[in-house]
């Protein structure tokens, strides 16, 4: 597919709330404009536009690579790390906090806990609003992310064996990262404890697409096979302390487990992590969640440049 | 005694029959009948050649909108709605499953923006051969049929 990136771009003014917004096209675009920031310095400009980065709970890489991008291509940015000064706490409306904000500001970025709060700030808008975590639903950008550090470390996105480790069903960028996987010819290896397995409506909508993919239960038996191993923090408020000492354990990736990996595994992590990858790993050429991480800001640029710029060269 | 004898005939309105029994109570909220004035008498457990067992709704002086009539197919798929004047079935409203629902349904979903806020829900309508699940426009959740309430 070619994309004539001269032409209006489809993604002005576009609200980008889950990964199934966005066309096959679209996604191309993002990461072809990504790649010319990147690798050949191309510049864009957001100069007079005014981001708001609204989070309703904590965030590092996702708020500041947002703002990273926005300062780097001259625009400006007003927002908060946190609810603790809101009039929310009174008592007023996400729906009303949202319309409001949308009058200040060009574009919105929101993080909030409640699933589906992007969505309803998006019908509130008058600007265009991306979703940057709503609860356990859709983290459309870090998929994103996930796509291009594939692209860059693997020179392909088809062709590929991927294997998701860790919370299957709740992790909402794993939600995210397969929708995005829907556009590319990969095959699956779903490896979770069976609490937190891929929800049904998911594996049936991977079914219906031609997906290939499986299930287990052990890192060890799929690491051979795989090109890219994408492992998660399984959250330890999901279970009881001694279901989670006996989870945790089974879920932690080692430098020694990845002798057996193919020359050309990458091992991705949305960050935060907590000990499901162990230390010794960064040692490894198989790491590669900090390119991953640094990524943020190039692809977050690339996106805010389509958003707010009509016509993008 | 034939099922139509069951309850008591109507002389104007809607009777909503070949509802899958344990049904009805969910049409009488889906409709709002609870909250209106018309007379309102329910069979349930009917004998039925086709269903085996049925509910049945009949509804005094009111005839369903087209809207309302395929929200009822939501949970009746097989309903056969007929509009009676006179105590004579004059019409036999055709029904469709409606694709979206706005404002019908309370999303299951604990943790879904619908039940923070004060705003109108909406959910997608799947039918997969026997199977109907509804798919929350906001948190993106899908559910089958049986799993959602109607909102009151």
């Amino acid at each position: 597919m070619s994309v004539n990136t001269k032409m209006t771009n489809s993604l002005y003014q576009k609200d980008v709330i889950s990964f199934d917004d966005l066309t096959s096209l679209e996604v191309e675009l993002i990461l072809k404009i990504a790649k010319k920031i990147k690798e050949h310095g191309i510049t864009y400009s957001i100069e007079n536009k005014l981001i708001a980065n609204c989070f309703f709970e904590p965030s590092t890489r996702t708020r500041l690579s947002f703002e990273a991008a926005a300062l780097r291509m001259g625009g400006q940015v007003i927002g908060f790390p946190d609810d603790s000064s809101l009039s929310i706490r009174k008592g007023e409306t996400l729906a009303d906090t949202m319309r409001v904000i949308a009058g200040y500001a060009d574009l919105i970025v929101i993080r909030h806990p409640r699933e589906g709060s992007a969505r309803l700030t998006a019908e509130v808008s008058d600007c265009p609003v991306i979703n940057a975590g709503d609860g356990a639903n859709q983290h459309p950008t870090q998929a994103l992310i996930e796509l291009f550090s594939i692209q860059e470390c693997q020179s392909s996105l088809n062709g590929l064996s991927i294997a998701l480790v860790g919370d299957l069903k709740y992790g909402r960028a794993i939600h995210s990262f397969i929708a995005a996987c829907l556009l590319f010819d990969v095959r699956l290896y779903l490896v979770s404890p069976e609490s937190l397995t891929l929800p049904d409506a998911i594996c049936d909508k991977l079914k219906k697409r031609g997906m290939r993919f499986s299930f287990h239960q052990h890192i060890e038996e799929v690491i051979p096979k795989v090109d890219i191993l994408y492992i998660t923090r399984i959250q330890q408020e999901r279970f009881t302390e001694t279901e989670y000492q006996l989870i945790q354990n089974k879920f932690i990736l080692t430098a020694k487990m990845l002798e057996k990996a193919k020359k050309n595994l990458k091992v991705l992590h949305p960050l935060p992590r907590v000990n499901e990858v162990a230390l010794d790993v960064d040692q490894t050429p198989h790491a590669y969640y900090f390119q991953q991480a640094n990524n943020g800001v190039v692809i977050r640029q690339a996106l805010l440049a389509l958003v707010l710029n009509e016509v993008i060269l | 005694m034939s099922d139509m004898l069951s309850v008591s005939a109507i002389k104007n309105g809607t009777v909503i029959d070949h509802i899958v029994a344990g049904q009805a109570l969910r049409i009488i909220y889906l409709l709002g009948l609870q909250k209106k004035n018309n007379l309102v008498t329910i069979g349930l457990n009917l004998r039925s050649k086709r269903l085996g067992i049925k509910d049945l709704i009949k509804i005094e002086d009111r005839i369903l909108a087209e809207d309302e009539a395929n929200e009822t197919v939501i949970f009746a798929p097989a309903a056969t709605i007929n509009v009676i004047e006179n105590f004579h079935v004059v019409h036999k409203i055709k029904t469709h499953l409606p694709s979206v629902a706005h404002g019908v349904f309370l999303c299951p979903n604990r943790l879904c923006v619908t039940q923070m806020e004060q705003m109108e829900s909406c959910h997608y309508i799947h039918e997969q051969g026997k199977k109907i699940t509804l798919i929350c426009h906001y948190c993106e959740k899908e559910f089958d049929r049986d799993q959602v309430k109607v909102a009151v």
